[in-house]
């Protein structure tokens, strides 16, 4: 009898990857926070979906989030190779071959949309799609490699989740949606021009023309400065909505104090002291972000409690009729 | 002694299929629940069986039937 698993022992190749591989091409990361900001997109809306369809559509979202990062992963692979952040990704590291990051992609992609349109309703699936094809086509294929406002416009990409969520359960785009959905696209600048400051070799070496190789570090602190105090009123204005209330307000005005304290100081920082302390101040504006952006959607799921609901009658606080 | 050589190739496809077949029996489960979901909250399904339905008509609801 022949032992046929001896056989093939010696044929390991790169199609071999173990399951952990084809998750990490879906960057669980990325998909974390989407599931999070999708979920309170779901929960702050006025209209209850059953939970087992609400559990559907976020992980439909969620798989749609992970089929994009697969194509981007397929499309990037050149680029992740270069990149310390990103050399041990599944493609570049040969743990998985692209043609097969691309077939999970696109399948993905087709499966999420369609099974969205099954759980909720068309528009939430055609959003969806709409983001897919945003971060793997517009953002990764052409934006990504051709301007420094590549991170500003691809923001568009991770900022939809929320929205979908909403229309998932409500069936309709209204100014709730849309302050969500500009709330993580005006934080995507600040953010990602902080991870480039004390990146910004990885992305020379990859010739990704991100701001602060294109214009410099002295730019990018304006820019991110610039975009802070942009994205402050967004996210203050977000409070007099019907997903709003006292406790969102409370904390998103700490919240974006100290993001704009952050920002000013990034701004009157020199360069010389920044290399000294190993940009020490950057990184603490980045990981300052990071919290912002979690603590604003968890204020938001606060808000749709009901203790909060009594809060905001017991303050006398009432959201403004938008439209 | 084993009568086969294990490799490292074989612990790796073993866990891809084990991996696979959970995701495959989780949708399998997703979609049941879902079938169910809708079903227990469809009052939208009758829309679909083109014969007038008491249970449709809200004025016939009230006692004021809309025929």
């Amino acid at each position: 009898m022949t032992d046929i698993r001896a056989d093939i022992a010696d044929q390991s190749g790169p199609g071999d990857a173990g399951f952990g591989d084809y998750v990490q091409l879906l960057k669980p990361r990325v998909m974390s926070l989407v599931v999070f900001t999708a979920l309170v997109g779901l929960v702050v809306a006025p209209v209850r979906l059953h939970p087992v369809e609400a559990l559907a559509a976020i992980i439909f979202i969620a798989l749609g989030a992970g089929a994009s990062g697969a194509l981007n992963m397929w499309w990037d692979a050149d680029i992740d190779r270069v990149m310390r952040r990103t050399a041990k990704r599944p493609v570049p590291s040969g743990a998985v071959e692209p043609g097969e990051a691309l077939g999970l992609g696109a399948t993905l992609s087709v499966l999420s949309v369609v099974m969205l349109w099954l759980a909720t309703n068309a528009l939430a699936a055609a959003l969806l799609a709409f983001t897919i094809f945003f971060y793997a086509v517009i953002y990764t294929m052409w934006l990504k490699r051709s301007t420094p406002q590549n991170i500003v416009i691809g923001g568009a990409a991770g900022a939809f989740p929320p929205m979908v969520g909403w229309v998932a359960a409500t069936g309709s785009v209204s100014v709730e949606a849309v302050l969500m959905f500009l709330l993580i696209f005006m934080w995507t600048p600040p953010h990602f021009w902080a991870l480039a400051l004390f990146m910004n070799s990885d992305y020379e070496k990859a010739k990704v023309p991100m701001l602060t190789v294109t214009h410099g570090r002295r730019s990018t602190r304006n820019h991110i400065l610039v975009y802070t105090l942009l994205l402050a009123p967004v996210a203050l204005v977000a409070a007099f909505t019907s997903i709003g209330g006292p406790i969102y307000f409370a904390v998103s005005l700490v919240l974006n104090l100290l993001f704009v304290i952050g920002a000013f100081r990034l701004w009157m920082r020199r360069e010389e002291r920044a290399e000294a302390d190993k940009y020490a101040a950057e990184k603490r504006f980045f990981a300052l972000s990071l919290a912002y952006l979690f603590l604003h959607f968890a204020a938001f799921a606060v808000e749709a409690t009901p203790w909060a609901d009594a809060l905001s009658a017991y303050a006398g606080w009432e959201a403004v009729t938008w439209l | 002694m084993a009568l086969t050589r294990e490799h490292d190739l074989h612990k790796r496809r073993q866990g891809r299929n084990i991996g696979v077949l959970v995701v495959l029996l989780a949708f399998v489960a997703l979609v049941f629940g879902l079938t169910i979901a809708k079903m227990t909250t469809g009052d939208q399904l009758q829309g679909f069986d083109h014969t007038y339905r008491i249970e449709m008509d809200p004025g016939a609801r009230t006692g004021e039937a809309g025929q």
